[in-house]
């Protein structure tokens, strides 16, 4: 077990392409981080080079407060998963689980102990002389973590270790990824693009855009404090609503109306020194139907009045899809989110798109107006040339 | 196609049937004539029919009672062996490395390799014979290993960095991280993996170097290094007026048996082998 410390890592290819840029990142003993970014974004450089299956083009990398930036993968005493599992198909789930340790000339007793132990906590017992091609999935996934835990390494390193199951068994193995680690209270470094994986596993995230950091934090502050509008909307799902805004006199003038700043705003968006246009961000849950607010809680927001276009009933609460006139918000920051998630052909139908999450007792239809409310006070204002978030705050 | 053939399925396989069966004669009927001369005593020999009247072995135990023969098989096997394992483990060694490696002229290297694989060998006969002769490899079995490695060794390149490329990388970085050195995962993790192809590399090479007769019968002039092929068409019967037919047939026989063995056995794998390229490289 070690802390891992990534000092101005910078990995450049021959060819001059830059695929990570001066990542500093922290990492206790014991700590739980993901890193998180679209394709592309650097991040499986990242533990590649932690791993040390790639070199690092400049700065330092230390485990355990010692420089590793020249050994080799096999004297970092670091485990991998792999997103293939990457299991040698022609030895059995035991002998693929041993490896590490004959390799290490570990004896035999030690080798046979070790390994059922792991086979005990992964739950594998009954499979150790199987073949990985007779295995599932969820079961293949559990051997290479078996594979990984064997030799007690000083870290983990996980690169998209849950992405080729199925959706339920992934929430599973989501929940048995977080409880072994809390057990082992092994170091773990974990890649996913997922941004759910990484709200819900991790101590804190990391979260990477074109081969640089964009923001470090634990996961409900980054979701209640991003710090660009790129973290902004790529944490949360279903993704933050944004909505171009000119902002005149502590009124933001939007296709959601004329909507006065609160106190706590104007002071943030002050201080910012904020240009005229701005691009607005609403969480789906600050929305509600104004039928349903209490009076007094009315005054601390604004209603809109527009036509359902989709109403997804989720029984705990309800999905509400609008469609606002006028310009789509655009950055180039937003721009690569759509790209990533594939929707960027599918969402410039013209208008404002707007997902709000209501209660389950709106009576709103699809298809029918609906007035509804959003919390003034939730709002983030974005500055639309560098994606900073105006209203950003270290509390 | 699916929807048309559920109706005619009977009327289909019956004509297909009957279209292998004649392509199959045509191909086969050659070898069985072969088969059948080799068991005719040499009175029956001329007599046209296809079944043997007067079944005999001796020309089989004639051709081994020569050394003509023997040393000959003795040649063929020796060197297709010799060039064989040269040949597959140089070639593993650069596929391994062209499917894995990215180094400043590998398109050149394969580009080239492939080119020697299609150069008409005729052409380099003469070369080929001068060369031997000043060097003192004529007639050797040197003389015949080293041409045959020369051209088995874009094939076997060939088929074997299509089978590596099929081996995910990842099982290499995995076993680096389990902690072993590229040595250790190239012997514990790929080679086993790639042992399949190795083999059916082997026996592709094998079959090249077994079948050749151009570059044997240029480069040998004595029973030394002559290979089976050159050797028949050196037959002679025991006097000018015999006529050698039964012994060259039943030699014949004898040099197709490893290779019928060969194909039957490994099947699955030569066309995996040939093709495994073509589809998913």
């Amino acid at each position: 077990m070690a802390e891992i410390v990534l000092d101005k890592v910078t990995k450049k290819y021959p060819d001059g392409a830059l695929a990570v840029q001066e990542v500093d990142i922290e990492i206790a003993d014991g700590e739980f981080i993901i890193l998180v970014g679209p394709s592309g974004c650097g991040k499986s450089t990242t533990l590649n080079m932690i791993a040390g299956l790639e070199d690092i083009t400049t700065g330092e990398l230390r485990i355990g407060g010692e420089r590793v930036n020249e050994r080799a993968p096999k004297d970092r005493d670091i485990a991998m998963v792999f997103q293939s599992y990457a299991l040698y198909p022609h030895m059995t789930v035991r002998e693929n689980m041993a490896f590490p340790l004959r390799l290490a000339k570990v004896d035999n007793a030690t080798v046979e102990k070790k390994v059922n132990d792991a086979a005990d906590i992964l739950d594998l017992g009954q499979h150790l002389d199987r073949k990985p091609s007779n295995l599932s999935g969820g079961q293949r996934q559990r051997v290479a973590m078996g594979r990984a835990i064997v030799r007690s390494p000083k870290a983990f390193l996980m690169d998209e270790p849950l992405s080729n199951l199925d959706a339920k068994l992934r929430v599973q193995m989501r929940t048995s990824v977080s409880r072994l680690q809390k057990q082992l209270g092994t170091t773990m470094v974990y890649v996913t693009h997922d941004q759910t994986e990484a709200m819900t596993l991790g101590d804190r995230v990391v979260v990477m855009r074109g081969g640089a950091v964009q923001q470090i934090g634990a996961p409900q502050y980054l979701y209640d404090h991003p710090a660009n509008l790129f973290v902004a909307g790529f944490i949360g799902s279903p993704s933050m609503n944004f909505v171009p805004a000119g902002l005149e006199d502590g009124v933001l003038r939007s296709p959601l109306g004329d909507v006065p700043l609160t106190d706590r705003i104007r002071r943030m968006v002050e201080a910012a020194d904020a240009p005229r246009e701005v691009i607005v961000g609403i969480r789906p849950e600050h929305f509600e139907d104004s039928k349903l607010v209490e009076e007094h809680q009315r005054g601390g927001g604004h209603t809109f009045t527009s036509n359902v276009d989709v109403l997804e009933s989720m029984g705990s609460d309800k999905f509400a899809y609008f469609t606002l006139s006028g310009e789509q918000a655009t950055s180039a920051e937003l721009a690569e989110l759509a790209a990533d998630s594939g929707t960027a052909e599918a969402g410039s139908g013209g208008g404002v798109p707007i997902v709000t999450r209501i209660s389950a007792a709106s009576g709103a239809r699809e298809g029918e107006q609906a007035e509804i409310w959003f919390n003034a006070d939730k709002v983030q204002l974005f500055d639309p040339a560098t994606g900073r978030n105006l209203t950003y705050s270290e509390e | 196609m699916a929807g048309i053939g559920g109706a005619e399925t009977t009327a289909k396989k019956t004509r297909w049937g009957i279209l292998n069966a004649v392509v199959v004669i045509y191909a086969l009927f050659p070898v069985l004539w072969i088969v059948s001369l080799s068991f005719k005593s040499k009175e029956t020999l001329a007599d046209g029919n296809f079944i043997p009247r007067d079944w005999t072995f001796d020309n089989y135990s004639n051709i081994f009672a020569t050394t003509e023969f023997v040393r000959a098989l003795a040649n063929s096997i020796g060197i297709a062996l010799i060039a064989t394992a040269v040949a597959v483990v140089f070639g593993t060694m650069a596929a391994y490395a062209i499917a894995r490696l990215d180094f400043p002229g590998k398109s050149l290297l394969v580009g080239v390799s492939l080119l020697i694989a299609m150069f008409p060998q005729v052409s380099l006969v003469s070369p080929l014979f001068e060369i031997e002769r000043s060097l003192g490899l004529f007639d050797t079995w040197p003389g015949l290993i080293l041409p045959y490695i020369t051209f088995a060794l874009p094939l076997a390149i060939y088929t074997l960095s299509a089978f590596f490329r099929e081996i995910p990388w990842e099982l290499e970085k995995a076993a680096k991280m389990d902690g072993a050195t590229p040595g250790q995962a190239f012997r514990r993790v790929i080679a086993p993996l790639a042992a399949p192809g190795v083999f059916t590399t082997a026996i592709l090479v094998f079959i090249f170097c077994w079948n050749d007769f151009l570059f044997a019968i240029s480069l040998t002039s004595t029973e030394k290094s002559r290979t089976v092929p050159v050797a028949l068409s050196f037959f002679t019967g025991s006097s000018q007026f015999e006529d050698p037919t039964g012994s060259i047939a039943a030699a014949a026989v004898v040099i197709t048996i490893p290779i019928i063995l060969f194909v039957l056995f490994f099947q699955r794998r030569i066309v995996a082998g040939l093709t495994s390229g073509a589809v998913k490289g």
